[in-house]
């Protein structure tokens, strides 16, 4: 434990003075390295890519290594004892809030709503988990922070946990059971699952590493490429390019955002980034968000794992409902700011 | 012993799968593993977490892969 707590205040130490220096770093790379002339495209875009990787990529090892250590206190079995018994609204809002926290991977979402269906949790709670643990991840909020400052992010949060809050209200308001596959209600738990042990500090700092090795080797290359091109955007797309298309005064860049960005599939490591540099050339920030939510909460591959036990009709009003709160969001912002 | 795994067929599923089999030779435990990759049937054994490992109709692994060596250890628990 004493060798772990030295190890990482070592790590804090070099996270720290690195962190404050990549401005003179790029610089340093950018002049004496590269030798790059002023204000050319092409110095824009390269200095772009040098501070940005690495920034997002220190940013990204600290964050989810708390959140690996706040997720080793959550499970989906502790959430399911949680949202047991609470009413529709009360329980949408505890889910959505549990969706963030609870460690959660696309792949074990039916699990997981077997699970909670089995153990008596209403459709429109379970659905409130399921739109908020995909929408709102620690990666996303990473680079939200790091490459729009912590408005943004905070922003994303709220809308993204309001929308969880509010459609899966919706959905349980609509008495939808019938639209869920009728398997699904008979199954029966022949196995009691192990109970679950107590985790010891050490174990959780291992917790919150292994969580930066598998996400950090998961999603690095997204970054680099997401970067890329978005330093290639900074570099060569004129200013306010983007206006005409993605503007405020543009009605139906929300909706067709939205549209573009459902069956597009892609992690917030890949999508932000490009995101960021669009709205630098005029894009405003409702479509962007709008877009960026889309992409990231509604996937294509997520929706065909659901209709395993989804009906049709739940999976377009699941859709819908989703969507046009992410409409919304777009609308709004683009009127506030 | 029965020995199986529960997934659908992720990548993460296989690799537990590799590694239990290995765990097994190290450990010299001949038994045949089990894929279980229905739903309805992973949904019955209790877990909301893939993958996992039974063992004997016991939820030894849940939603992670652990190391050969730490499978081994779970091993030689359930063998005793």
């Amino acid at each position: 434990m004493t060798r772990k707590i030295s190890f990482l205040s070592v790590f804090l130490v070099l996270w720290v003075s690195l962190y404050t220096n990549l401005e003179v770093l790029t610089d340093f790379v950018i002049n004496s390295i590269f030798h790059l002339g002023k204000n050319s495209p092409l110095t824009s875009a390269v200095h772009f890519f040098i501070f940005e990787v690495p920034k997002v990529l220190l940013l990204l090892t600290l964050i989810v290594f708390v959140v690996g250590i706040v997720r080793s206190y959550f499970s989906p079995e502790r959430t399911r004892k949680i949202l047991g018994g609470k009413k529709l609204f009360v329980g949408n809002v505890l889910s959505s809030m549990l969706g963030i926290v609870t460690p959660f991977c696309s792949c074990s979402a039916i699990p997981l709503f077997l699970g909670f269906v089995e153990s008596g949790i209403p459709l429109g709670v379970t659905f409130s988990f399921l739109i908020a643990a995909p929408m709102i991840n620690e990666i996303a909020v990473v680079l939200l922070f790091g490459l729009f400052g912590w408005k943004v992010a905070l922003i994303y949060i709220v809308t993204g946990l309001s929308i969880a809050i509010v459609s899966g209200y919706i959905i349980g308001r609509l008495k939808l059971e019938r639209h869920v596959e009728e398997w699904v209600y008979k199954i029966q738990v022949h196995h009691v699952a192990a109970e679950e042990t107590k985790v010891s500090y050490s174990e959780r700092i291992d917790a919150g590493i292994d969580a930066v090795k598998e996400i950090v080797a998961k999603v690095w290359m997204y970054i680099v490429v997401g970067i890329a091109v978005g330093a290639a955007v900074h570099g060569y797309v004129p200013e306010n390019f983007m206006a005409s298309l993605m503007g405020k005064s543009v009605w139906w860049s929300v909706p067709v955002s939205v549209l573009i960005g459902i069956p597009m599939y892609s992690n917030a490591a890949g999508i932000i980034p490009v995101v960021q540099a669009l709205l630098e050339k005029g894009a405003s920030l409702g479509t962007v968000l709008a877009f960026m939510m889309s992409v990231i909460g509604l996937s294509f591959p997520e929706t065909i794992i659901l209709r395993k036990v989804l009906k049709l009709p739940l999976i377009f009003i699941f859709v819908g409902i989703v969507g046009t709160g992410i409409v919304m969001v777009g609308y709004l912002f683009n009127l506030i700011y | 012993m029965t020995i199986k795994v529960l997934g659908s067929g992720c990548a993460n599923c296989r690799t537990l799968e590799q590694r239990t089999i290995e765990a097994m030779k190290l450990l010299n435990i001949n038994a045949p593993i089990e894929k279980v990759t229905d739903f309805q049937q992973i949904a019955s054994y209790g877990v909301m977490r893939t993958p996992s490992l039974v063992i004997d109709n016991r939820v030894v692994v849940q939603g992670h892969v652990p190391t050969v060596d730490q499978i081994q250890e779970i091993l030689k628990q359930e063998v005793v």
